[in-house]
C-alpha cells in the first residue's frame, strides 16, 4: 500500500512536471512568434488573414478555397508582391463551425494583426466572421457566400460571387424554359441561410413562370436519415427536385431517393460542387443539374491560363470554389495596389470601386451593395464530372442556349 | 395508406438501429447502474474499423462475405475498446459516487470523438459498398431495400441471442447477481471484475454491428456520427425501461416510427424536438420506463 502511494505521488509530480514544462515551451514558442511577427509586420510583409473550413463537413470548400487563394498568391509574390513588398498570407481553419469562424477571425485581427481578411465559403460562417471585420473596421472578401446577408452586414464586406436570389432564379428558369417541368418538390436544409434562401428565391421565380412548388420539405444539417421526406415527396410524383443543400447531404439523398424509386432529375446550386458529392451519391447523381459559378470548358484564354496553372500545382482540376477565391484574392490584390497603402480604410475604398475586372469567374464589378454582378452556369452531372448545359445572364434577358451542346 | 406503409417501414428501419444501440446501454445500466455515454462514440469507432477493415482487404466487390468479415472485425475491435474503457476509465472510479462515474463518462465520449477527428479526419466518408443493395416491392409503391431488411434481422437475432446469454447461461446469471448486488455476487465467489469487462464487451461489439448496419444503410460515416445517434438510442432505452433488454427493442422501434412519424405528418423540424420530449415525458409519467418496473430481473 505504502509503495502505491509513493508511486503515485512520483506520478503527479512527473505529471505536474511535464504540464510546467510544456507551459514555459509555450510561452517560449509563442513569445518568439511575437517579436518575429511584429518586425515582420512593420518591415517587409503585408499580412492578409484567411478563414475557412479546412475540416469538418464542408472541408472540401476551405480546402478548394485555399488552394485557390495559393495559386493567386504564388503568382503576385513572384511577380514582385504589393507595395514592394511580400504577401504573408495567415491561415485559419473554423472547423465549418458558427462560433469558430468568430473566435479565429478574432484572433488573426487582433493577434495577427492582418489588414485584410479573405473567406468564408458558407453564407453563415461568413455572416458571423464579417461581424468581427465590420466591428473592427478590416475588409473582408468573401470568394463563394452567397446569401444576401452576408454583405448586408457592413460595408467593410464585399463578395465575388452572384447571391442566392440570382442562383434559385437561374435554377427556376432552367427548369421551367429548358426542362420545361411543371410540378417540383423542394428539400431544404433548414439549418442553412443558404439553403432557404435559395429555396425561397427558386420557388418565386418558378410560380411566375407558370410551375407549381408541391411541397417544399426540410431536413436538418446532421441528419442521416431522409427517408420521411423522400417517401412523402414520392407520393406526390414531382417532374423534379429542387435540393440546395451542401455536398455531404446532398450525396446521401440522391443515393436514398434512388432507393426510394424516385427517379426525376435532382437540381441544385453551387453547394454540391465537391468531389465528395460524388464520392457518397455516386450513380444516383447521373442526370442532375447544379448551377455553378464557371465552367472549366469555358475556352476564355483567362479560364484555361488558370485550369493550366492550377493543375500544375496541386494536379488536380480546378472547381468553382477554387476559382473564385482565385478572383477574390485577386480583386483583393488590385484593390490594395490601386489603394497605394496598407491602411483598411484605403484598402475597402478601392475594393468598392472594382469596375470591370477580368476574372476568371466573369468579368467582376463590384456593385453599390458590394456585391459581384455576373452570370451563372447550369451543369449536367454525368458519371462524376460535369457537362455545360447553358448560361445564365443576371439581366431579365432571355436565357442563352450556348454552342456547346454539341458535346 | 401506402404512403403510411412505407413510412412505418421506414420508421422500423431507424427504430432498428436505434434498437441496436440501446440494448448496449441497457446492458451495462442493468450491470453497473451506469449510463456509459461514450456508448454512441464506441459505435462511431466500429463504423470506421470497418471503413479501414475494407481498405485494408481492398473490398470493391459487395458480397455477404466482404459484410460478415468488416461487421466481425469492428465487432471485435469494439468489444477490445470497450474492455478498455472500462479497465481504464471506470474502474478506478467505481467506488465512489455515481455522479462521478457519469461525468468520466462524458470525458470518455468526448475524448473519443476528438480522437476519432484528430486520427480519422473530420471530413465524412463514404462507406465503401459492401452490400449490393436491392429494391424488394412489397406492393407496386411500398419498397423496402434488401440492407433494411438485413438491419430488423439482425436487430432481432442479437436481441435473441442477448437474451439467452443473460438468461439461459452461467455467465449470464453471473451478470444478473452482479446487477443485482456487486458486494454479495463478490462474496459468492463471482469473479465480478470479469463478468463487468465482459458485459462492456458484449455491449460495444452490438454498437459496433449498429455502426456497420447504419454505415451500409446511410453510406456516409463520420467522428461525430455517434453523438445524436447515441443519444437517440439512450432516449430508447429509457423510453422501453432502461435495464430491460425487450424494453430497449421496444423503445427503439418505439422511438424510430415516431421519428418518421412527425418528420412525415408534422415536420421534420421537429423530429428531434419530439425525441427528447419523449424522455422527459417517460421521466415524468412513468420513470421505469414501459417495461421496466422494480419487481422486473434487471440485466
Amino acid at each position: 500500500m505504502k509503495s502505491r502511494t509513493f508511486l503515485k505521488t512520483i506520478f503527479s509530480s512527473l505529471f505536474i512536471l511535464i504540464i510546467f514544462a510544456t507551459f514555459i515551451a509555450c510561452e517560449k514558442k509563442d513569445d518568439t512568434n511575437n517579436s518575429s511577427g511584429n518586425n515582420t509586420n512593420s518591415s517587409n510583409t503585408i499580412k492578409i488573414g484567411q478563414y475557412g473550413s479546412l475540416t469538418g463537413d464542408k472541408a472540401t470548400f476551405g480546402q478548394s478555397t485555399k488552394k485557390g487563394i495559393d495559386l493567386a498568391l504564388d503568382e503576385a509574390n513572384k511577380s514582385g508582391g504589393l507595395l514592394g513588398k511580400q504577401i504573408e498570407m495567415i491561415i485559419e481553419d473554423n472547423r465549418g463551425l458558427q462560433q469558430e469562424a468568430t473566435t479565429v477571425v478574432q484572433k488573426l485581427i487582433d493577434k495577427d494583426k492582418v489588414i485584410a481578411v479573405l473567406g468564408e465559403v458558407a453564407s453563415t460562417n461568413s455572416i458571423a466572421g464579417g461581424q468581427v471585420c465590420q466591428e473592427k473596421k478590416i475588409p473582408m472578401v468573401s470568394p463563394s457566400s452567397t446569401n444576401p446577408q452576408v454583405t448586408q452586414v457592413g460595408d467593410y464586406i464585399f463578395r465575388v460571387c452572384f447571391l442566392d436570389d440570382f442562383q434559385g432564379e437561374v435554377m427556376a428558369k432552367f427548369a421551367a424554359n429548358t426542362l420545361k417541368v411543371k410540378k417540383v418538390a423542394i428539400l431544404h436544409d433548414n439549418a442553412s441561410d443558404y439553403s432557404k434562401g435559395l429555396s425561397e428565391f427558386f420557388s418565386q421565380t418558378f410560380k411566375k413562370l407558370g410551375g407549381e412548388i408541391l411541397v417544399d420539405e426540410a431536413y436538418q444539417s446532421a441528419d442521416s436519415d431522409f427517408s420521411a421526406q423522400l417517401t412523402k415527396i414520392k407520393g406526390l410524383n414531382p417532374e423534379a427536385i429542387y435540393i440546395p443543400g451542401y455536398y455531404t447531404q446532398v450525396g446521401q439523398i440522391a443515393q436514398q431517393a434512388r432507393k426510394a424509386g424516385i427517379t426525376v432529375p435532382l437540381m441544385g446550386g453551387d453547394g454540391w460542387d465537391s468531389q465528395t458529392l460524388f464520392d457518397i451519391g455516386k450513380d444516383a447523381l447521373n442526370g442532375c443539374f447544379i448551377s455553378n459559378h464557371y465552367t472549366i470548358e469555358d475556352p476564355d484564354p483567362n479560364v484555361q491560363s488558370f485550369i493550366t496553372n492550377f493543375k500544375a500545382k496541386f494536379n488536380e482540376t480546378p472547381d468553382a470554389l477554387a476559382a473564385l477565391a482565385y478572383d477574390a484574392a485577386k480583386i483583393l490584390f488590385d484593390a490594395i495596389k490601386r489603394a497605394n497603402s496598407t491602411d483598411p480604410k484605403a484598402i475597402r475604398d478601392a475594393l468598392a470601386q472594382t469596375k470591370e475586372f477580368k476574372a476568371v469567374t466573369g468579368v467582376i464589378t463590384i456593385s453599390p451593395t458590394r456585391d459581384a454582378v455576373k452570370s451563372a452556369v447550369v451543369l449536367e452531372i454525368q458519371n462524376g464530372k460535369y457537362k455545360y448545359r447553358e448560361t445564365i445572364k443576371p439581366d431579365a434577358a432571355p436565357a442563352q442556349s450556348a454552342a456547346v451542346t454539341t458535346k | 395508406m401506402e404512403l403510411f406503409l412505407q413510412q412505418l417501414i421506414n420508421g422500423i428501419v431507424q427504430g432498428s438501429i436505434y434498437a441496436l444501440i440501446a440494448l448496449g446501454y441497457t446492458m451495462v445500466y442493468g450491470v453497473l447502474r451506469l449510463i456509459n455515454f461514450a456508448h454512441g462514440d464506441v459505435f462511431m469507432v466500429g463504423a470506421f474499423v470497418g471503413f479501414y477493415v475494407a481498405a485494408a482487404f481492398k473490398i470493391s466487390e459487395p458480397s455477404l462475405g466482404a459484410l460478415f468479415l468488416v461487421m466481425t472485425s469492428a465487432m471485435f475491435a469494439a468489444a477490445i475498446l470497450g474492455i478498455l474503457i472500462e479497465r481504464f476509465a471506470y474502474r478506478p472510479v467505481r467506488k465512489f459516487s455515481r455522479l462521478t462515474s457519469l461525468i468520466t463518462a462524458i470525458g470518455v465520449s468526448l475524448l473519443l470523438e476528438y480522437l476519432a477527428q484528430f486520427f480519422f479526419g473530420a471530413t465524412p466518408k463514404s462507406f465503401p459498398t459492401v452490400l449490393e443493395i436491392k429494391n424488394i416491392n412489397i406492393t407496386s409503391n411500398v419498397t423496402i431495400s434488401n440492407d433494411s431488411i438485413l438491419i430488423v434481422v439482425v436487430s432481432i437475432l442479437l436481441m435473441l441471442m442477448l437474451n439467452v446469454i443473460v438468461f439461459k447461461t452461467k455467465l449470464g446469471k453471473a451478470m444478473r447477481a452482479v446487477s443485482f448486488n456487486l458486494d454479495v455476487a463478490k462474496l459468492m465467489g463471482i469473479n465480478t471484475d470479469f463478468v463487468i469487462s465482459f458485459t462492456f464487451a458484449l455491449g460495444s461489439a452490438l454498437a459496433a454491428a449498429a455502426g456497420i448496419l447504419y454505415s451500409v444503410h446511410f453510406t456516409k460515416i463520420d467522428p461525430l456520427m455517434g453523438l445524436l445517434t447515441g443519444l437517440k438510442a439512450f432516449v430508447a432505452a429509457v423510453l422501453g425501461g432502461i435495464g430491460n433488454i425487450t424494453g430497449a427493442v421496444l423503445g427503439g422501434l418505439l422511438l424510430g416510427i415516431a421519428e418518421i412519424m412527425v418528420s412525415a405528418y408534422i415536420s421534420s423540424s421537429y423530429k428531434d424536438v419530439f425525441a427528447f420530449m419523449i424522455l422527459i415525458l417517460v421521466l415524468i409519467v412513468k420513470p421505469a420506463g414501459l417495461l421496466g418496473s422494480a419487481a422486473q430481473e434487471k440485466v
